[in-house]
């Protein structure tokens, strides 16, 4: 394996004393493409922020992030790392044309002149794939189309050549057809640039076709973490498993696998493993102590009972009985 | 079969100045029915999410929901009618006014609709959380302090305080993770199964709309084009 861009160590990010991110450990390797999966609401997006060093208002943080070995994030943010968010418009000021808003971002870290630094920022809306991007570049956000906007963004966040490019739900906004086009942009230019790519993604054929290793979270946890492919033709945590099998190619008839229950919310956690009162392996142990990750299979996994889940793993699961209206 | 459907939309075209982006399309949606609209983005879909509940009005054609042509009514006469047909949008936290509690957000319709009473209103809106796979401590904040998905099925739960007879569903699903869209997706079908629910359901993803609808409408350039 290649050398390690950045490392996580141990983060934990809470609010008002309560943790969302509970002492999350994982390294980025150069030129890689690493997905990270998980439930809604498990900590991916306070984790991708937090690589930028952009937590929310209110939240304190601690642990290392170290990218090249230094910790000073916010000083390496558009330079040797970058963001692509999942709502394009929220990147992009919309009183500044695309084209002004790219030159500013490369001048504000290359020294080049305004000229040199517009002939940049049209070259890389050019190679997004933005038509007759010398004219596009004259034009505003609202003026692109959702695609093009997203495009765009991707642009901004490569245009200095980053190491690391963190992307949270790039394509979420957009239409299948789209999609796919955005994330080949995407990947594309990842590998023209020779950055490593976050991809914060609930799409399992996005990290299929993409990733090569995968991140699992649930409830601010790791829950697996492993090559891509492995991860998901064959888990080893009882959680990427549901996550698996909820996907609609095992339906049973109209019902999809949907555990019951929900993530404790932060603050409500139980005692032992986060994922027991939904875990069909759940025993012994399991309602006593927090697992934590360990060697499995040239992977990491986090699970008291890892060698009890079956293959294929979707064979854990019960489908959920109708709820009373 | 029942004997008029529940959506019956004839000739609708929606225009945005010069520009036709819905082109007389007709279809019919029964109660108990999920019809899946597809298409490339712009085709046209969610102006007609819009201009069912007349939040666009329409430049021509017909629009009866329960049998009553929704564009000749004024907007007094739909908002009683408002409340039956209540639209899922794909942007998690569009949906949510920034500044109220996610409670407050799920009890207004109850109230706006005279159904709250202080004794079972917050059970009622506790409840609404959890079926949508919401811990009901989540009530207490306001949407930013929320994940994506998280907000997005509090906008799910919101909807259906409001009892509709018909969902729009504009992409309602995509900012989830695969098992809580596939217990929104449950959820969805059980209350279809329960209460008849009509669903007009924009979405993307093939094999959800394939596991999902009971048919199947493709759009292009503001049209229908034949099955
Ligand atoms: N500003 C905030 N204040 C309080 N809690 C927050 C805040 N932002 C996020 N949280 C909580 O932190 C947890 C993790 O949120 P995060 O946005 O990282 O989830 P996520 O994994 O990205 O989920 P999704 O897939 O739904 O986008 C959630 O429980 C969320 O409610
Ligand atoms: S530790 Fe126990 S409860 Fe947690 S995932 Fe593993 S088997 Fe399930
Ligand atoms: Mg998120």
């Amino acid at each position: 394996m290649s050398d390690v861009v950045l490392s996580v160590r141990d983060l934990r990010i809470a609010f008002d004393g309560v943790a969302a991110v509970r002492g999350l450990s994982f390294d980025v390797y150069e030129r890689e493409v690493l997905a990270v999966v998980g439930e809604s609401g498990a900590g991916k997006s306070l984790t991708a922020r937090a690589l930028l060093g952009m937590v929310p208002r209110g939240a304190t943080t601690s642990g290392q992030i170290r990218l090249r070995g230094s910790d000073d994030l916010a000083a390496l943010r558009g330079r040797r790392i970058a963001l692509v968010p999942q709502d394009a418009l929220s990147a992009l000021s919309p009183v500044h044309a695309v084209g002004d808003q790219l030159a500013a971002a490369v001048r504000s870290v290359q020294r080049v002149s305004r000229r040199q630094a517009r002939a940049l920022a049209v070259a890389a809306l050019d190679r997004v794939g933005i038509p007759d991007a010398g004219r596009r570049a004259r034009a505003y956000p609202h003026e692109f189309s959702g695609g093009m906007r997203q495009r765009a963004v991707i642009a901004m966040a490569m245009v200095n050549e980053p190491d690391v490019v963190v992307a949270d739900e790039p394509t979420t906004a957009l239409d299948t057809e789209r999609q796919e086009q955005v994330l080949r942009v995407l990947a594309e230019q990842r590998e023209a640039v020779g950055a490593a790519l976050v991809l914060v993604t609930h799409d399992m054929d996005a990290v299929r076709a993409h990733a090569d290793r995968a991140l699992v979270l649930y409830a601010g946890r790791l829950s697996e973490l492993g090559p891509a492919p492995d991860v998901l033709e064959r888990p080893r945590a009882p959680y990427t498993a549901s996550l698996l099998a909820s996907l609609p190619r095992y339906a049973r008839g109209r019902r999809l696998l949907a555990l019951p229950g929900s993530p404790p919310a932060p603050g409500a956690l139980p005692a032992g493993c986060a994922f027991a009162a939904r875990c069909p392996l759940a025993a012994g142990r399991c309602h006593t102590e927090e697992p934590e990750p360990a060697d499995v299979d040239g992977r990491l996994v986090a699970c008291h009972r890892t060698d009890d889940v079956p293959h294929p793993a979707t064979d854990l699961f019960d489908f959920q009985e109708k709820q009373p209206a | 079969m029942s004997p008029s459907p529940l959506l019956d939309v004839r000739e609708l075209v929606v225009r945005y100045g010069d520009f036709t982006a819905v082109d007389r399309v007709s279809f019919t949606l029964d109660a108990g029915e999920t019809l899946a609209l597809n298409g490339p983005s712009g085709c046209g879909k969610s102006s007609i999410a819009l201009a069912i509940p007349q939040l666009r009005r329409p430049h021509s054609g017909e629009v009866l929901f329960e049998g009553r042509d929704l564009t000749e009514l004024s907007e007094r006469e739909l908002r009683p009618l408002r409340p039956r047909m209540q639209l899922v949008f794909q942007d998690p936290y569009g949906s949510l006014s920034p500044r109220h509690r996610i409670r407050d957000a799920v009890a207004e319709p109850l109230k706006v609709q005279g159904r709250w009473n202080s004794a079972d209103g917050p059970l009622r809106v506790a409840a609404l959380l959890e079926r949508v796979g919401l811990d009901p401590s989540y009530g207490d904040r306001l949407p930013h302090e929320l994940s994506g998905g998280q907000c997005q099925r509090a906008g799910i739960a919101r909807a259906l305080a409001s009892e509709p007879r018909l969902l729009i569903l504009d992409e309602p699903v995509s900012a989830l993770d695969p098992s809580v869209r596939a217990g929104v997706l449950n959820l969805l079908a059980d209350l279809q199964d329960d209460l008849g629910l009509g669903y007009l359901f924009i979405c993307h993803d093939p094999a959800v709309v394939r596991h999902f609808a009971h048919r199947v409408l493709e759009m292009r350039d503001g049209r229908l084009s034949a099955p």
